[in-house]
């Protein structure tokens, strides 16, 4: 347990320590609330769909949680690079401690810069339909960053440099956010696209999101199965990903 | 009562010369480190050939050989970072790739490259490494502080890692190898970048470890005089081959050179190495794969 704790600390004192680091991370999500959102935003309510703004920032907060949790993962890259990696692989502790306390360091970080941003949201001017709602939101923010920080811990203990990591980000990551309905309605799509935003994780999450924050579900049935559904295909995909990344970072070579 | 004296001197050596013939009969049977026909290729490389030793417990064991010889993939190998191709491992009698926290438990590690983490102090890193390695609360705090103010960074231990120089983090590397007491403990090049003062510093240490505590110490070194210094057996690896093993002076005498590093040059040639497989070398290694994969 002590392992666990140890790798779960270290995470989030890297953290708290790079100040700037957490303003520059906010940087982006800001920029696209900002710019999307007023920018949209008129032709969005053209269109008879509502406040675009009230539209997006669930996403963008989804946006954000999945960036830092991936991120948190792949930063094993720089541990092996640097090799950290070394000290914690050779120590009598299981590998699946070091893992878990990696993944569930990633995690919590992911799910701060999450609710660092639903309040630059609200300071943007999103309103949630109920306050009550921002708490019931917790559960989705902390489930998508346990997904995509187990995911990332994966990913970390595969890749062994850069080319790898460019690779994952631009054709698993970017295509994960932005068929995640994050910033458009999955509806009326093609077909095929509309197949494969069903298979996009985060898609849960964010609908997740959306309904809880301002009652605009994916699916149609009604609030509570649709809360449900999200949060059980999100349990699911953790426990998925947490057992293939404890798997693939027990055979860690160096 | 003059012959009381005498006989009680005379008991007392009998009882100290059995008591020493018997320490060896008395420690279990199985060696600190058996290894058999222990093989690793990269890609079609061989980097060890099948090679077979035993480190008996208590002994320090020293393995010199050129670079890129085979010295850090064979420590690696022990250690549970990379699985050999072939071969058998046992230390304390247990296979590290069977039973490996029960292997890992058993022993501690400095490596060649650093491994410490950068983003936290040096107090920090040896908290981490004493929690891992399941040294109690009540102990980690004063062994911490010792073994920093042994190695001059106790002044130093609030600052991040990243602000030290070479020589500072080889020593925490060092110091925090020390921190729980394994029973077998193996140094890769453990004074590459050292002082000559810490060197001192770290040899005395080992053999007051190894004296005091029995710790079976494998070690690596360029330097002969410090195998020389330290080391009951010496092993000579070159090309991945084990071309000689015993102690200096029978290398010596075996060669029919009158110094270690005379011995040295007999056995392995005098003809340069390829220098990628010095410290860093892990680091160029990686670069190249990174274009070979391209
Ligand atoms: N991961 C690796 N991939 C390919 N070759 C390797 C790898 N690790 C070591 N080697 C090669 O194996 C040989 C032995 O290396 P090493 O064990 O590091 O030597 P040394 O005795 O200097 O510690 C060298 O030729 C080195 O280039
Ligand atoms: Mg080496």
């Amino acid at each position: 347990m002590g392992a666990i704790y140890i790798m779960w600390l270290r995470e989030l004192k890297r953290y708290v320590r790079s100040r700037a680091q957490i303003l520059v991370s906010l940087g982006q999500p800001a920029l696209y609330l900002v710019a999307l959102g007023y920018g949209f935003g008129p032709v969005f309510a053209k269109a008879g769909a509502g406040s675009y703004l009230q539209f997006m920032a669930p996403g963008v907060i989804g946006m954000t949680v999945l960036f830092s949790s991936v991120f948190s993962g792949m930063a094993m890259l720089w541990d092996r690079q640097f090799g950290f990696l070394r000290e914690t692989l050779v120590a009598p502790v299981p590998r699946l401690h070091i893992m878990l306390g990696r993944t569930l360091g990633g995690a919590t970080v992911a799910a701060l810069q999450g609710l660092l941003i639903l309040v630059v949201c609200l300071i943007a001017g999103f309103r949630p339909h109920a306050w009550s709602a921002v708490l019931t939101a917790l559960v989705f923010v902390v489930m998508i960053a346990v997904v995509f920080a187990a995911l990332g811990s994966a990913i970390g203990s595969v890749i062994e440099d850069m080319q790898g990591f460019q690779f994952l980000m631009n054709f698993l990551i970017m295509p994960i956010f932005f068929l995640s309905g994050a910033l458009f309605p999955l509806k009326h799509l093609p077909r095929v696209l509309d197949w494969i935003t069903h298979a996009d994780p985060l898609a849960y999450g964010v609908d997740g999101l959306r309904g809880v924050l301002i009652g605009n579900w994916m699916f149609p049935w009604g609030g509570r199965i649709d809360f449900w559904f999200d949060a059980a295909v999100l349990a699911g995909l953790a426990a998925i990903l947490l057992a293939l990344g404890a798997r693939l970072f027990s055979r860690i070579q160096l | 009562m003059l012959a009381v004296v005498i006989f009680s001197r005379r008991k007392w050596r009998i009882i100290q010369a059995a008591f020493r013939r018997q320490q060896p009969k008395s420690m279990p049977p199985s060696p600190a480190i058996q290894v058999e026909n222990l093989t690793k290729s990269f890609n079609g490389f061989t980097a060890v050939k099948p090679i077979s030793f035993q480190v008996e417990r208590g002994e320090i064991f020293a393995f010199l050989g050129p670079n890129g010889a085979g010295k850090t993939t064979t420590i690696k190998m022990l250690t549970t970072l990379l699985r050999p191709n072939d071969g058998k491992i046992l230390l304390d009698g247990f296979d590290p790739w069977q039973h490996s926290r029960e292997a890992r438990q058993r022993f501690g590690i400095v490596f060649q490259d650093p491994s410490l983490d950068g983003e936290q102090t040096a107090y920090e890193n040896m908290e981490l490494h004493g929690i891992l390695y399941h040294v109690p609360r009540q102990e980690r705090a004063p062994r911490i502080e010792a073994l920093l103010k042994q190695f001059e960074l106790w002044e130093r231990r609030k600052d991040y890692v990243k602000t030290f120089s070479g020589g500072m983090k080889r020593r925490l590397e060092i110091a925090r190898g020390f921190l729980h007491t394994p029973g077998i403990l193996f140094l890769d090049e453990p004074t590459l970048g050292l002082d000559p003062q810490s060197r001192n510093q770290l040899w005395t240490h080992i053999k007051t470890l190894n004296q005091q505590e029995q710790t079976t110490v494998f070690l690596t070194t360029h330097y002969m005089d410090e195998a020389e210094r330290v080391a009951h057996r010496i092993a000579i690896i070159d090309h991945g081959a084990l071309v000689a093993i015993g102690t200096a002076a029978e290398l010596k005498t075996r060669t029919g050179t009158d110094s270690l590093e005379a011995a040295f040059l007999a056995l392995t040639g005098t003809s340069l190495r390829d220098e990628s497989a010095n410290a860093g070398g892990d680091q160029l290694r990686r670069f190249a794969k990174m274009w070979q994969k391209r």
